[in-house]
């Protein structure tokens, strides 16, 4: 039994911990009141998926995808599409959080307060 | 030249979005001509490309020359030329009538176009692509770009923006994780190869754990229904220059995106199919009932209509819940008809606020005397709407209701019909305030030249009436191209 479940875990339990950090995330957005605490939550959010992404890319074995002299197989390199995605993904997210600072920034000049309870009562005023 | 069509229409768009803020600082009026000149070079293109797809067939362009499904690839099918047309269209028109409104300042009038452009781009890249990575990128840029435009609108408009911007990005995140789960399984993200890796059998669960993932990414970018929270008062503060649109195209986008993983790669022998379609169903009645509702109850009309395109987009995903090719084609024809609707009718609200100032329903007593042309357009898009021939919204109504008796679907046109007649009690208040009503005495705030607004607003007013009709009229030969990618996709 115990080492049914310690073989879980080495092979998935990566996973689970992604998954975590995930629910993590999505959780935060829905419950913190802070529009910061939101957008912090929402990087978190954003590296579980890069985590996943850079978790099922690696492999037993592989080294860096540079050639080697001696190296010729498939499985002596590692995959490098799934980081090659991720550094995709990185730059989105620097842009994302980028857009929701300059965000941040102009709420807080023009409400003075970037907690959601009182945005919603200045917002009726405008 | 020619066999580069398909990224030159994305690429103009792109080039012109990163010279116009550079050429703004040297002339104001150089920004814009550029973004202008661009956006109608790429509706020219698309209207060629469209032709070339319907004489010679499906457009397979390899971008760089690096063979599929190494290389990222864009696949140019009857289906989204059409679709490119109408965005390249609503696009240049958008560019026209946002010189109108918005802050007059040079250097934020030019970083609010080259941002539209870049718009333009990012939607224009989604309908073409066909690599699933290349998708999730150009969906940001789309993203990224709305964030912006929506928070140009003022106060309200910041709000709205940040939190499109927090749900907008757990829709992107939940593509990403979708997308890697099918790569993952399969070791490939370009879509045609994607779909015959998945139709050899033995990834039902992988599929439907991604499925579930697509579902929530496209609902919420879409705005269907559980998912349409932030639309609302992101339509409703949006930059009232370039709401047209935002408001108009990129609710469909994010469909087309769907239709392409549930029809095109998943396919109609994943055994899960029929469950998700009525999950989607379900979504898009309960979608079409409430948006109806809910945009009776407004005073606003920019709310009013944002609520109503939450029954609208109900109508596009109740096609795909049918499924049979005639439905398909009822959602596409929607989505083309919706965009000069929703887009048109916006623009009337445009010319109404420079006009008079105001977006209040009940101020808009008898100004079809002051704004015939507007009061047109607010007239037929308003028919269309509810879905009287021969305007668009009837025919397309029309194929959606064939499609749901060729499937036995009873609930489905009960649900039609409901909603079109709670489409009719809202609309025709519009029209009675428009013409019945006593008039408040606006002051008008425009008074130069013959015409009753600027030659830019115009020219979207009229391009839109005429092309509401032209959708219905010639709705046969419309269908008929999008028969030629349809026929056999479905079930």
């Amino acid at each position: 039994m115990m080492t049914t479940i310690s073989a879980f875990l080495a092979s998935k339990g990566i996973y689970l911990l992604t998954l975590i950090l995930l629910s993590l995330g999505v959780a935060g957005i829905i419950v913190c009141n802070n529009y910061m605490k939101k957008l912090i939550c929402m990087n978190i959010m954003q590296v579980a998926v890069i985590f996943f992404f850079l978790c099922f890319g690696q492999k037993d074995g592989g080294t860096i995808p540079v050639a080697v002299d001696g190296l010729v197989k498939a499985a002596d390199y590692i995959n490098p599409l799934p980081h090659g995605l991720m550094l995709t993904a990185i730059v989105v997210s620097l842009g994302t959080t980028g857009v929701g600072l300059s965000l941040l920034f102009r709420i807080m000049e023009k409400y003075g307060t970037i907690e959601e309870d009182d945005l919603i009562k200045r917002e009726k005023k405008f | 030249m020619m066999q580069n069509l398909p990224v030159l229409i994305i690429v103009t768009p792109l080039c012109s979005a990163l010279l116009c803020l550079l050429l703004t600082l040297i002339n104001k009026h150089f920004g814009r001509a550029v973004v202008v000149i661009a956006t109608a070079a790429s509706l020219v293109m698309s209207v060629i490309q469209l032709k070339s797809v319907i004489e010679d067939g499906v457009i397979h362009y390899a971008i760089g020359n690096y063979a599929p499904p190494f290389g990222i690839e864009l696949v140019i099918d009857s289906l989204n030329a059409l679709i490119i047309v109408v965005i390249a269209l609503i696009g240049f028109m958008t560019v026209l009538f946002a010189e109108n409104f918005g802050d007059k300042r040079p250097v934020v009038k030019g970083g609010a176009n080259a941002i539209l452009a870049l718009l333009i781009t990012g939607l224009l890249g989604m309908t073409s692509t066909g690599d699933m990575f290349n998708l999730y990128v150009f969906l940001e840029i789309t993203s990224l770009s709305a964030y912006c435009l929506i928070a140009l609108g003022g106060s309200k408009g910041v709000v709205s923006a940040y939190r499109y911007m927090l749900v907008g990005t757990v829709a992107a995140t939940f593509y990403l994780l979708g997308i890697g789960i099918l790569y993952s399984a399969t070791g490939t993200l370009n879509m045609g190869d994607l779909a015959t890796i998945l139709n050899e059998g033995g990834f039902d669960e992988v599929m439907l754990v991604s499925m579930s993932f697509l579902i929530v990414a496209f609902g919420i970018k879409m705005a269907l229904f559980p998912f349409h929270g932030w639309q609302p008062s992101a339509y409703t503060h949006a930059e009232p220059g370039t709401r047209p649109l935002i408001t108009g195209v990129m609710g469909k986008i994010p469909a087309l995106a769907m239709f392409r993983f549930f029809f095109c790669i998943y396919g109609t022998d994943f055994i899960y199919v029929r469950y998700l379609l009525v999950l989607l169903g379900i979504f898009s009645v309960l979608g079409m009932l409430y948006g109806s509702i809910m945009a009776m109850a407004q005073n606003d009309i920019r709310k009013m209509l944002a609520y109503s395109s939450v029954a609208q987009i109900g109508y596009i995903s109740l096609g795909f819940a049918i499924g049979t090719p005639v439905a398909l084609a009822g959602s596409f024809l929607h989505m083309m008809g919706h965009a000069f609707m929703k887009g048109g009718l916006f623009f009337c609200t445009g010319a109404i606020r420079y006009k008079f100032g105001t977006t209040d329903l009940n101020e808009f007593g008898r100004i079809y005397k002051k704004m015939p042309i507007t009061s047109g357009l607010l007239v037929i898009a308003s028919l269309s709407m509810i879905g009287i021939p021969p305007t668009a919204g009837f025919f397309s109504k029309w194929y959606l209701a064939l499609g749901a008796a060729g499937r036995h679907e009873w609930i489905y046109i009960a649900v039609l019909v409901i909603s079109s007649l709670l489409n009719a009690v809202y609309f025709f208040r519009l029209i009675e305030k428009v013409f019945i009503q006593s008039s408040k005495g606006l002051k008008d705030r425009w008074s130069k030249g013959e015409l009753e607004l600027p030659l830019t607003i115009i020219l979207p007013v009229v391009v839109c009436f005429l092309a509401i009709l032209g959708i219905g009229v010639f709705n046969v030969k419309l269908f008929d191209i999008l028969m030629l990618t349809l026929e056999g996709v479905g079930l």
